[in-house]
C-alpha cells in the first residue's frame, strides 16, 4: 500500500504574542513548524503502513525552508519526502494548491490512499483535502477519527460529523481528511532526527510535474485577497474580585441588561 | 506575479518584516528584500504606510457577465432544511436585491417532503427540487457532482453555503469541479460597488486577521459562511416560491462510498459549533467532577457544554466538545470560560464569540485580556452562586407565570 501524506508548514502560533496596545499578533521571529494538525495525518499514514505493509510518502509545497516540515514527517516515521518547490507556485490559493498537489501525487503513479490534516492553522479554511481528492478524481471522507480497517481495496472510517458519528466505506483510492482524535502522533526520537537529517528530500519543480503551467501559483489561482485587517479590538475586560455571592449577582445582571440571558 | 518595493518610497520602517507571517521579508543594507517564502498574502501591502509595496499580477479579464442568481445551497437531514439556509436565505436575498437578480435554493435528495413549505413567505423566487435514489442518503461525491451540474445549467453569480461540516466537505469539490474560487467560513458578504463583485470576508490565523477575498475572473462566486452569523429573514405572507424538478444523469451518481451507519452521539447530537451559549471548562475545574456544576449552568443558560484541550486530553469531556486550534471553532453570542487560562491555541478557536466571560482564580491569565467580562475567583465558589442566583431567578420567573 502507498500512503502519500499532504503537510504543510506554518507559522507557529504557539509562539506568537499579542501586542496589548494595538491587540494585533507580534510575528517577529515566529519559527516555522509542521501544521499540527497534520502531525495526525503522518502518524495515521506511518501506522497503517507498519500494519498493512507498503510505503508512506510526505508530499509537501511551499518554499525551500519548508524541506523542515518534511524532515519532521521522516522522523515520524514517513519513508519518503518530496517538497513541491517552485516560484511558479507562490501565492496559490486552494484550488490552486489542491491542483498542483493532485499532479504530484498523480506523478508518484500508484497511491492508495492520500491523508491530510483536517486543515491548516493559519488559512482554517480545509478545502485542499477534498480540492485534491476531486482533481484526482477520487472519493473522500472528511473529519475522520478513527480507521475501522483498511484493505487493498477499500476502507472503513469513522468520521464525526455535525449530527454525531458517520461510518463509510470508501473504494480505493481515496483522500482521507483526519481529526486529532485520531490517534497520539509518536515524537521523533533522537534517533530518527539524526536519520531524518541524512534523509534526502527530494525537490519537484513545476517543469517535474505533468500539469497545465497556466493553474500554477498566484495566476492559476480563482480567488484573490483584497484586503487583510485585524478585526475590531475588543474593549477592556471589566473584572470583578471579591465576595463570590457579590460577583456572581454583578455578571448576571450585566449579562442581563446586554440581554445575553 | 511578484511582491514589487518602491525603494524610493520605503522609509525603511520595517514593519513589514515585523508583521509578514511568513517570515519572508528581510533588511538588506537599505533595501527590503523579498525572500522565497512570499505566499502573496498581502499582508505587507496593507500594513505599509507609505504605500511602497504592491503586488504584480498578470492582468486579470474580467469576468463573463455574471446576470445569473444567488443560489443558496438548501442543506436538508431528512427534508428539514438546516437553521443555516434560513440565515443564507436572508443574506443572500440583500446581495439579489443590490444585483438586482433572484434569490434561488437548491435541494437535492430523495422523497424528499415539501421543502417549498418552508420556504413559504420568504424573498425565494426559485426551488430547484433535485431527485434520485442515489442521492437518499448524503454523500460528498454524488452531491458534489450533482450540484456542479445544476450550476453548470443554471450559472448563477454567486453561490452560498452554510460553513457546516457538510458545506465544508462538500463545497470544495463543487468549486474545483467548476473551476472557480471558494471561500471558506465567511462572516461577512457584500457587493462591491464598483465592479459588483462579491467582497469575502473571514477570519484566518485563527481569527487574529480578517482578510477580505474576492473572485473576479470566475463564475460562480462561491462562499461558505458560518452558521448563526447572518440573521435569518422575517416571513412576509404565504406565498410559495415555484419550483423547478431536475432529473439526475445517473453518471453523476456513481460513488465508490458506501454510507455504513449513522448514530447521534452518547449524549444525542453535539455541535457545539452551532451553539447559542457555550459554558467551557479547562484544566483548573480540577477534574471530571469539576464539569458537573458546569453542566448545570450550562443548562441554566440554555447551552452546551464545551472544553478545552487539556481536559479532552485528560479524557475528562469528548473530543467533539473541545474547543481550539486542533478543536472547533465557535462563534456563540455568549462563551464563558471557567478555569481556562486562554492559550493562544484556544482563543484561535473562540476569539470570535460576540461576548465572553471569564472566570478563573488566577487574576493574570491571559484570557483576561480579550474576555469582556471576568470574574477573579475559584470556580467551587462562583459557579455555586452563579447556579443558585439563576436559579430563585427561574423560579421567580415560574412564579410569576402562574
Amino acid at each position: 500500500m502507498h500512503i502519500v501524506v499532504c503537510i504543510k508548514q506554518v507559522p507557529d502560533t504557539a509562539e506568537v504574542r499579542i501586542d496589548p496596545e494595538r491587540g494585533t499578533l507580534i510575528r517577529e521571529g515566529v519559527p516555522s513548524i509542521l501544521n499540527p494538525l497534520d502531525a495526525y495525518a503522518v502518524e495515521g499514514a506511518v501506522a497503517l503502513t507498519e500494519r498493512n505493509g507498503g510505503t508512506a510518502t510526505a508530499l509537501c509545497m511551499g518554499p525551500p525552508q519548508a524541506e523542515a516540515a518534511l524532515r519532521e514527517a521522516i522522523a515520524r516515521g514517513c519513508d519518503r519526502a518530496i517538497l513541491l518547490t517552485d516560484r511558479a507556485f507562490a501565492g496559490a490559493d486552494t484550488w490552486s494548491t489542491s491542483y498542483a498537489l493532485a499532479c504530484a501525487v498523480r506523478k508518484l503513479g500508484d497511491v492508495d490512499l492520500v491523508f491530510c490534516g483536517k486543515q491548516a492553522i493559519d488559512g482554517d479554511t480545509a478545502q485542499v483535502g477534498p480540492g485534491l481528492a476531486v482533481h484526482l478524481g477520487w472519493p473522500q471522507a472528511t473529519y475522520v477519527r478513527r480507521i475501522i480497517e483498511a484493505t487493498d481495496e477499500a476502507v472503513a472510517v469513522e468520521r464525526l460529523t455535525d449530527w454525531g458519528n458517520e461510518t463509510l466505506r470508501v473504494g480505493l483510492p481515496a483522500v482521507l481528511t483526519v481529526l486529532k482524535d485520531l490517534n497520539f502522533p509518536r515524537l521523533p526520537s533522537l534517533v530518527s532526527q539524526m536519520q531524518a537529517r541524512r534523509c534526502p528530500v527530494e525537490r519537484w519543480g513545476a517543469g517535474d510535474i505533468d500539469g497545465d503551467a497556466a493553474q500554477f501559483g498566484l495566476d492559476g489561482s480563482p480567488t484573490r485577497v483584497v484586503k487583510v485587517f485585524t478585526p475590531p479590538v475588543r474593549g477592556a475586560c471589566v473584572v470583578w474580585q471579591g465576595e463570590p455571592q457579590k460577583t456572581a449577582a454583578k455578571l448576571i445582571e450585566t449579562l442581563r441588561r446586554e440581554a445575553l440571558i | 506575479m511578484a511582491l514589487r518595493i518602491d525603494h524610493a518610497a520605503c522609509t525603511l520602517c520595517l514593519r513589514c518584516i515585523e508583521e509578514c507571517p511568513y517570515g519572508a521579508l528581510a533588511q538588506l543594507e537599505d533595501r527590503i528584500a523579498v525572500g522565497e517564502a512570499c505566499t502573496f498574502c498581502g499582508l505587507c501591502v496593507e500594513i505599509c504606510p507609505v504605500a511602497a509595496i504592491s503586488i504584480e499580477a498578470k492582468e486579470t479579464e474580467r469576468a463573463e457577465a455574471g446576470r445569473g442568481a444567488v443560489l443558496v445551497y438548501g442543506e436538508h437531514h431528512e427534508g428539514r432544511l438546516h437553521h443555516v439556509v434560513f440565515e443564507l436565505i436572508g443574506k443572500g436575498a440583500e446581495l439579489a436585491t443590490t444585483l438586482r437578480c433572484p434569490l434561488e435554493v437548491v435541494v437535492a435528495g430523495h422523497g424528499l417532503p415539501d421543502v417549498c413549505a418552508q420556504l413559504a413567505g420568504l424573498a425565494v423566487d426559485t426551488v430547484h427540487l433535485v431527485e434520485h435514489p442515489a442521492l437518499a442518503q448524503y454523500r460528498d461525491g454524488p452531491f458534489g457532482r450533482t450540484l456542479a451540474h445544476l450550476i453548470g445549467e443554471l450559472r448563477p453569480a454567486i453561490v452560498l453555503a452554510g460553513a457546516t461540516g457538510r458545506g465544508r466537505s462538500l463545497m470544495p469539490r463543487v468549486a474545483v469541479l467548476c473551476r472557480t474560487g471558494l471561500t471558506a467560513d465567511c462572516t461577512g458578504l457584500e457587493i462591491e460597488s464598483e465592479t459588483g463583485d462579491l467582497l469575502q470576508t473571514r477570519p484566518a490565523f485563527g481569527g487574529n486577521v480578517m482578510a477580505t477575498i474576492v473572485t473576479r475572473r470566475h463564475r460562480p462566486q462561491m462562499a461558505t459562511v458560518r452558521p448563526k452569523v447572518m440573521t435569518p429573514p422575517e416571513r412576509k405572507g404565504t406565498a410559495r416560491p415555484r419550483v423547478r424538478r431536475w432529473a439526475v444523469p445517473s453518471e453523476l451518481t456513481a460513488s465508490r462510498t458506501q454510507v455504513l451507519a449513522r448514530q447521534a452521539g452518547d449524549q444525542g447530537p453535539v455541535n457545539i459549533a452551532e451553539a447559542d451559549v457555550l459554558v467551557a471548562g479547562g484544566r483548573g475545574l480540577g477534574g471530571p467532577e469539576g464539569f458537573k456544576p458546569l453542566a448545570e449552568l450550562a443548562a441554566l443558560l440554555g447551552g452546551e457544554l464545551a472544553a478545552s484541550r487539556a481536559v479532552v486530553d485528560a479524557g475528562w469531556v469528548p473530543y467533539e466538545r473541545q474547543v481550539g486550534q486542533t478543536g472547533k471553532t465557535v462563534q456563540p453570542r455568549l462563551y464563558v470560560a471557567v478555569g481556562i487560562s486562554g492559550a493562544v491555541q484556544h482563543r484561535a478557536g473562540m476569539q470570535s464569540s460576540e461576548t465572553i466571560v471569564a472566570i478563573n482564580s488566577d487574576p493574570d491569565a491571559p484570557i483576561f485580556q480579550f474576555a469582556d467580562y471576568g470574574i477573579v475567583g475559584d470556580h467551587r465558589e462562583v459557579l455555586p452562586a452563579l447556579i443558585e442566583r439563576l436559579r430563585a431567578a427561574r423560579a421567580a420567573e415560574g412564579a410569576e407565570d402562574e
